[in-house]
């Protein structure tokens, strides 16, 4: 990262700018600046994709069973529960 | 008011992202299948309060965050105090960043991917304290806005993204002690690292 007062910007709105929190113009200058900052345009970067691969490394399926008893829970619980047919999960 | 005929249809897509929530909340697969399930039990139970077409999802989230705060969590006498203040920004840039650059042709999401197992991330998220656990979760894995967040968690806008901020340090830290212990990191790297703290120094 270059000590500059742009960088320093830049990165006091990085977590805005990927959350996409930012106004329109806020966020066009962002992008300017990353388009001339290979720096920032590089911690950027890796700030999204760790971001990605958090969330892909936790996508723990649900198991299988669970929607069942869900629906036999509501079942059980509301006489009025219309959801799934009964026998069919 | 929302029908209740409909309840099982509309709620359906959100079971497996709140499963996904509620075992990083718990931490544990027993309470979170156990934590879906009242989830469910009572977002039926108010369903009729629930406004046709507004936001289902994080309506689901909200009861969900507030059944875990109110049964599963750990009682305390007061919030957890963490002190962040030693971890930098770009923490986990400043150490990983430039091992990356040395892998040519490869994108920066499959070295991570490689760095980071399914286990290690979840540790390193369940490792958070819950105040900050909860905004990531919910900003990280569900992409969640600033605004539902802190009607999901009931608090201030600024204490969403104060909490967010933290978090995510504290996040880059545990993932980097993880990559340390297994021997990712080299030490040349590290000592690069610990000796150019002040990055106005390391400046070519």
């Amino acid at each position: 990262m270059r000590d500059d007062i742009d960088c320093e910007q830049a990165l006091i709105l990085l977590y805005q700018f990927i959350d996409g929190e930012l106004t329109i113009e806020r966020r066009d200058w962002i992008t300017g600046h990353l388009h001339g900052c290979t720096h920032c345009f590089a911690a950027f970067d890796f700030e999204q994709e760790l971001r990605t691969v958090i969330r892909s490394r936790l996508q723990t399926p649900m198991p299988d069973a669970l929607r069942g008893r869900i629906m036999d829970a509501l079942q059980r619980e509301f006489p009025d529960f219309g959801g799934g047919v009964p026998g069919l999960h | 008011m929302a029908d209740r005929s409909t309840f099982a249809d509309e709620v359906e897509p959100f079971m497996g992202p709140l499963y996904v929530a509620a075992l990083r909340m718990t931490r544990n697969p027993a309470d979170a299948e156990d934590l879906v399930q009242e989830t469910f039990l009572r977002a039926f139970r108010g369903f009729e309060g629930f406004e046709a077409g507004t936001n289902l999802k994080a309506w689901l989230y909200r009861i969900l965050t507030n059944t875990f705060i109110n049964q599963y969590r750990a009682k305390k006498r007061r919030p957890e105090e963490t002190d962040v203040e030693d971890v930098e920004d770009l923490y986990l840039y400043r150490r990983l960043g430039g091992l990356e650059a040395a892998a040519v042709g490869r994108s920066a999401e499959d070295e991570l991917m490689d760095f980071f197992t399914e286990a290690e991330v979840a540790r390193a998220v369940d490792g958070l304290p819950e105040a900050f656990r909860l905004a990531v979760l919910l900003a990280d894995v569900e992409e969640f806005s600033y605004k539902e967040i802190a009607e999901i968690l009931d608090i201030p806008i600024g204490t969403v993204m104060s909490r967010l901020h933290r978090g995510r340090k504290l996040l880059q830290k545990e993932l980097y002690d993880f990559a340390s212990a297994r021997g990712l990191v080299s030490p040349v790297a590290a000592a690069r690292i610990d000796g150019a703290g002040d990055r106005s120094s390391s400046a070519p």
